[in-house]
Parts: C-alpha cells; structure tokens; sequence
C-alpha cells in the first residue's frame, strides 16, 4: 500500500513581503505613486522645487559676504545673492539706533530673558521662578538705562507691601481685604512721599548706573522683542481677567468687559496705534507726555488682551457646568474655584489659541513701523533708501522674514509640545 | 427637649459690603462703576481742556468741505474738488474693494491648499505645510511691502514694450501687461444687445437652479440620484454662447496698446493695489487652509467608515457626508478671517493706496487738522464692518447648528 498522507512536519518559514510593499520602494509606492493622479502630482511636485532649487541654489551659495556696496556686488556677478548687505547692516537691524559701544546691553537682556523664561516654560527648572520676577526690572534697567535705583525702588515699594500684607494677616487680622487695602494703600503712600528720598540716599551711597538710552533709539529686532515680550506678559493676565468678567454674573461689570472687547477686537490694530500717537495726548491732562515705546506697549498689549479674553473664554464654555457646580459643593469660593478648578481646564483647552494670539501679537509688532518706529521692516525701507544700497531686495527680505519665522515657528513648535504633555485623556 | 434657638440674626455691618457673599457682587458693581464713570469723565474734561488750549472745537462741517487732494484710485467719480466727505466714500468703496477680492481669492487659494495638505502624498502634504507654516509665520506687513518691491522694481517699464523686438512682451495673447507702473487687463466693452444676453445668462442660471431642485427632490422620493453635473453646464453655456453669435457678438474686449510711454485703454491695476490684495490672500488663506484641515479632520473617521460600509464612493463620501459636516465647522472661523483681511487692508499706507485710512484717516486728517472726528468716523466705520460680519457669524450658527434633542 502506498502511502499517499502527506503531513507537513516543520514549519515552512514566511515568505519576505513582496519588494513592492515594503522599504523605500514600498514607502514610495504608498506615499507618492499609489495612483496615476498621485505620481502626477508627485512630478509635478518634483519639477516645482527643481525650479526653486535650481535658481535658489547658486545665487544663495556663491553669494558676495564682503563688499562695499551693490554696485560692487553687481560688478563682481550679477547672478548671485549681495550678502553684503546683512554684514554692513547686520548690527542696525539687530539694534536699530542703540549706541553702538552699548550693544552689549541689549545682548545681555536677551541672553538672560532665556534664563528667565526657562522657569516658565519648563517645571523642572521651577526652582528658579526668583530669577523670571527680577528680569522684568533688570532688563528695563539694562535697556534703558539711568540708576538702577529708580527700578530697584519699584521692587522694594512691592515687597514692603507684601510684608505688610503678611504681616498683619499672621499678627492683627484675619480679613484678607483689609489687611490687602491696608497695604496697598501703604504701597501708594510710599511710591508718594518716601520713594524719591529713597532713590537720592540710594543714589548716594551705592551708585550703579548705566548711561541713559532713550526710545527712539531702540530700534530693530530689540524693539520688535520689547514690544512683543512686554505685550505677551502683560496681555495674558488682563485677557483672563477680562475672560471672566464677561463670563460673570454681575451686570455691569460683563457690560463694560463686553464694551471694551467688542470695540478693541472690531477696529484694526493700527487705528489703536494712531491713536496712541495721535490721540493720546488729548485724553490725558494737558502737558503729559510720555515716552511713545511705552504707549505702543500700552496700546498693543490691551489689543492682544482682548483676543486672549475670547480665546480664553471660548476655553471657559467648552467646560461642562458640572465643573462650576462640583467646585462650588466643594465650599471653595470664587476665586478659589477658578483658580484651582476651572482655569486650569479651561486654559489647557485653549492652548492653542493662546499661542496663536502671542504670535499674532509678535507678527503685529512690525506695525510700529508705521508710525515711524524704527523696527526691521521700517529699517529694511532706510536701507533701500540708503545709496549704497539702493535696489538690494531678496537678501534683506529673506533676512528679516527669517528672523520673525525663527520666532513664530518656535513658539507654535513648544504649544505642540505643550499640549502634547498636559494631555490627559488619550 | 429644648429646640435649640434659631441662629441670631447678626445686624447689619458696614464690614459687610466687603465680606458677605450677598452684598460683595453689588458693592464691588457699584465700586467698578463709579470709578469708570469718574475715569470716563476724567479723560472727556481732559480732551475738553486739551481742545481749548489748542482752540479747536469737535464739528464733523469739515466733511463737507473741499477736499483738494488727488485720488488716483477711485470706484465713484472723484475730483480734488469734491468734497471730504465723498473722499472718505472713495476710500471706503477702496477698502471694500480689496476686502472683497481679497476674501475670494483667499478662499480659492485656502481651500486649495488647505485639501491638498491632507493629501495621501507625502511631498505635496510636505509642500503645502511648508508653503502654510511659511505665510503665517511671518508678518502681513513684511509681504505687502515685499510684493510691492517685487512688482514695482523687478517688472519691465513700459518703454521695454517699444520697438520691433522689445526687451518684454506681454503675456496671454498680446492682452495682460505686467509693468511697474501696474498691470494692463483687457476691458471688457458692453455693445447693442448685451442686454438680452444678459437675460439668456440669468435664465439659464435659473433653469439650472431648477434642475438641481428636481433632481434632489428624485433623490428624495427614489433614492435615484440623477447626472445634472453635465446638463447644468451645458444649460449655462450654449444657449448664451448661440446667442453672442446670434446677435454679432455684442460684447468686445478692449485691449490695452502702447502709447507714447505708457500702456492706454483696458482695465489699469495699480502696483498697490495688486501688492496689497495678492499680500492679503496669500496670507490669509495660509490660516484658511488651516481652518478646512481642522474641519475636515474634525469629523470623526467612523463616519467616512459608515459612508463606505454604505456603499458610498470616495467622492459621494466626500460631497454628501464629509463636507455638509465639516462645513459647519469651517464657516465661523472662516467668516472671522474675512473680518480679519478687511482690517489688516489698513496697511494699505505702507504702499500708498487710499483707502479709507488713507483718505479719511491720513490725508484729511492731517489737512483738516481734525484728528479727534477723524478717527472716531474711522472707527466707527471699521466697528460697523465688524459688528455686521459677526452678527453674520451668528445668523449662521443659529440657523445651521446641530439641534440636539
């Protein structure tokens, strides 16, 4: 008898994925030739930045770092890119009208606003918080110069207060709002009558003072980071506050929020900015004159506020009622709810918004312009204007683009991540 | 067994207002309010004081005095001897005008790019994060001022047309110029009997409405669904192109021709104008590509699944499940950057079209010396824009939200 059962007694190994499935082929396979439509796509695609890259290429690589001016640049190779621009101008751009033996100023300021916004940015380096509350003085102090006193005194009016504060809540009072109205109203009276005698014996006996720079002399990428860093630190608490108040149930403090957001969110940012160069004068007491960097501040910083405000708020109404209810149950108060339950969630959710508003703001800087502050797009107009550069185009464009897409870029990368880690659910 | 006593009621402190939960809301309103009232009140006597020191009083006559000033772009006619009033119009038809071209070609292009970078196909989805990532992360007032220099310096004069073999040569047929003192169109010239025309085109707009309705409404009763793609097209098409032969072709273009040193006839586009519109579109619908990813990816996957497992082909998916969904996502924000465009067209100063910040709040401000009733007219035009589109945002929610039961 034959034996015709035929059993299989080891296991045959898989066969490897057919060649056109997996690696680079499969990969390009999946991802650009899956159809006629797609491979058309696909060259079309190809045949574009050959394009780019074919013009791109030679003009940026052989490009002249080191003549004297355009038409040198023009003598020498028409074809390729006049570096020489940025090398000449590289310091204007950066510092605008700032003195040159004191670039290291604003140098500085901006190596330890890294260190000052580490603490924020990320927990781990929490333990430095001290260093981000100092920076805002130090830097005034740095840019603008003059005694270090007349900002140190700002500092010490503040913690006396805050001593105060906590002094008499530990010792007199268990009320918080009059032990806070007391010292506040010590803060006032001091910044009255003590602080300017303060200043002089400082003055005196520890003299440590930078020369004076005045605004009109900040110019360049330092002004669009002034304006800009300002704004976004002061605009993000008065946007929350702003968010809650027309969120609140008290009628006429949601009416002037909703007033003051409707109006600053329905007129273009540049208006707002006329007005602080036009019209500010007429609305403060004759003879008041202050300085036109702070009022771009001012007026740049309310304009973002009132962005964050919807923003924030649309966090707000995407948390459910039951948050609100359960926080209340709890026996927390309003202020405790908020801060420990709903803003959290609230501004969790509304990230990226948030860093869409910053970067709004960042990109809005370059209005100032404009009104003829000297910030990189108004100094890009003076150099072309300038004979020796007159005509020069892509380099300075491309330059300066660069610098606010370094910028932008970096911020809308770290809300990624941001929200990447503070995601809870999956 | 005693009940206990009630809980004394505490008579009434002045400490109170400030700590009890039923009195805190009412005294802290009163507090804001009276302080917004004496800020308010502060900052009317200041400028009251400030206008008399200066000796001017708040009068809007202004308006309607002499302008004397040129408008090199206008809508409506417009002389340096009309008033100032009708300079502002002017300059509010401009910035409607760029608002609106703007708008549509950000549109066009947004969605373009924005359904592009949800393509399968990796180099264009990289191509158009590149080209997003690229327009909004950099300033609106750096593109305005760069295409502006692209166009004014980098094109040919108009005196490089000249000659038997001309260093330039215009584009599409002999019909579009692009020089540095703007761009030349062909104009269209309207002659005896477009009107008909006219009519045929609007009645076959009409017809083709018609047919869409009755085939949705097959669709409805039959589940059938009819080809109208075709029929519609054709209805559009034929019978107002028999018609143009018909009556002898009635409508013209005019092209532009050279002349002397520059380009006479045909439709004339300024630098700035062109600068401003292109810079506004191109970076707005970067953020508008964005909004239609968003909506897009926003429709939950088990969707487009169901659609298939119904039997539905990739584009039936796309146009009858998909897009009606993600529309309503879409719309609101996109509405939000319409308003956004029409603000950011303020710029128009930094390359010198006039719109109505330039007329308005520039050259008659300053001529007029009325700085205060400038800039309040101007505000109020641009808070009138912006109310009226958001309350367009919300007709559209209300009207087309999800009604949940």
């Amino acid at each position: 008898m034959s034996k015709l059962a035929f059993v299989q007694k080891n296991k045959i190994p898989p066969s490897p994925a057919p060649i056109s499935e997996v690696g680079i082929i499969g990969w390009l396979k999946q991802n650009l030739f899956s159809s006629w439509f797609n491979t058309l796509l696909t060259l079309l695609s190809i045949y574009f930045i050959f394009i780019i890259l074919k013009d791109f290429i030679p003009w940026a690589w052989g490009g002249h770092w080191d003549t004297k001016s355009l038409r040198e640049c023009l003598d020498l190779n028409p074809d390729v890119a006049c570096f020489s621009v940025l090398t000449a101008r590289w310091k204007q751009l950066l510092f605008g009208l700032y003195p040159a033996e004191e670039y290291w100023r604003p140098t500085v300021t901006f190596i330890l606003l890294i260190f000052s916004i580490i603490p924020i940015l990320f927990p781990k380096y929490f333990r430095f918080f001290w260093f981000s509350i100092i920076y805002p003085g130090l830097a005034i102090w740095l840019l603008w110069g003059g005694s270090i006193w007349g900002v140190g005194i700002v500092y010490i009016g503040f913690s006396l207060g805050v001593l105060l504060f906590i002094l008499l809540l530990r010792n007199i009072t268990r009320n918080m709002v009059i032990a806070g109205i007391s010292s506040i109203l010590f803060v006032i009276l001091f910044f009255i009558f003590f602080s300017n005698y303060l200043v002089n014996i400082l003055d005196i006996i520890i003299p440590i003072s930078l020369p004076p720079v005045e605004s009109l002399k900040m110019g360049g990428f330092t002004l669009s980071l002034i304006v800009g860093i300002t704004g976004i630190v002061a605009s993000f608490p008065i946007g929350i506050l702003l968010a809650l108040g027309r969120q609140s149930n008290l009628p006429i403090i949601k009416m002037i929020c909703v007033g003051f957001i409707e109006f600053i969110r329905g007129v273009p940012l540049i208006t707002l900015l006329f007005v602080a160069s036009v019209l500010l004068n007429y609305f403060l007491p004759p003879g008041t004159n202050f300085d036109i960097v702070l009022r771009v501040i001012i007026m740049v910083t309310l304009f973002s506020a009132a962005y964050m405000a919807e923003v924030i708020r649309g966090g707000l109404a995407g948390l459910p009622l039951g948050q609100h209810e359960a926080s209340a149950s709890l026996g927390l108060t309003y202020w405790q709810s908020q801060r420990l339950v709903i803003m959290p969630q609230a501004l969790k959710i509304s990230i990226p918004g948030i860093v869409n508003t910053f970067i709004g703001l960042f990109k809005d800087t370059t209005l100032v312009s404009i009104i003829s502050l000297r910030d990189p797009v108004g100094l890009a107009s003076t150099i072309r204007a300038d004979q020796t550069w007159n005509g020069i185009y892509w380099e300075l464009y491309v330059a300066i683009g660069l610098m606010f897409f370094v910028v932008c870029f970096g911020m809308s990368q770290y809300s990624q991540y941001l929200e990447r880690k503070l995601k809870t659910d999956k | 067994m005693k009940a206990s006593a009630p809980p004394k009621t505490e008579s009434f402190k002045l400490s109170m207002l400030l700590s009890d939960t039923r009195y805190r809301g009412t005294s802290l309103q009163v507090i804001t309010f009276i302080i917004f009232v004496a800020v308010f009140f502060w900052l009317v006597d200041n400028t009251l004081k400030n206008l008399a020191l200066l000796g001017k009083d708040v009068s809007f006559n202004f308006l309607f005095l002499r302008a004397g000033y040129d408008i090199n772009q206008r809508l409506i006619p417009y002389t340096s001897d009309s008033t100032h009033g009708r300079a502002a119009f002017v300059g509010i038809l401009n910035t409607l005008l760029v608002a609106f071209v703007g708008c549509f070609f950000a549109t066009i292009l947004g969605l373009f790019v924005g359904i592009l970078r949800l393509s399968k196909n990796w180099l264009v989805a990289k191509l158009m994060s590149i080209y997003i990532e690229g327009f909004r992360n950099v300033p609106v007032l750096l593109w305005i001022v760069m295409i502006f220099a692209l166009l004014t310096e980098f094109t040919p004069a108009p005196k490089a047309f000249k000659g038997a073999d001309p260093q330039a040569t215009m584009l599409l047929f002999d019909s579009i110029a692009v020089t540095n003192r703007g761009t030349y169109f062909p104009a269209p010239i309207f002659g005896e009997g477009s009107f008909w025309l006219l009519l045929s085109f609007i009645l076959s707009i009409l017809i083709v409405i018609f047919i869409k309705q009755y085939a949705n409404k097959q669709k409805k009763e039959t589940g059938k669904s009819l080809p109208t793609f075709w029929i519609s097209i054709l209805t559009i098409i034929l019978p107002t192109l028999g018609l143009y032969f018909l009556i002898g072709k009635p409508i013209s273009l005019e092209y532009p021709y050279l002349k002397g040193f520059n380009f006479k006839d045909g439709i004339h586009l300024r630098n700035s104008f062109l600068a401003l519109t292109l810079a506004l579109a191109l970076y707005t619908s970067a953020f508008i590509a964005e909004i239609v990813r968003a909506g897009i990816l926003a429709i939950s996957k088990g969707q487009t699944e169901a659609a298939a497992s119904l039997g539905l082909r990739p584009n039936k998916i796309m146009n009858l499940i998909i897009l009606p969904q993600a529309l309503r996502i879409i719309v609101p924000p996109l509405i939000s950057n319409y308003l956004n465009l029409t603000k950011n067209s303020s710029l128009a100063i930094a390359v010198g079209y006039m719109d109505v910040r330039g007329t308005l709040g520039g050259i008659t401000l300053n001529q007029t010396g009325r700085e205060l009733e400038s800039m309040l007219l101007l505000m109020g035009f641009y808070l009138c824009v912006s109310l009226l589109i958001s309350s367009v945002i919300n007709y559209y929610n209300r009207s087309f939200q999800i009604v949940v039961r």
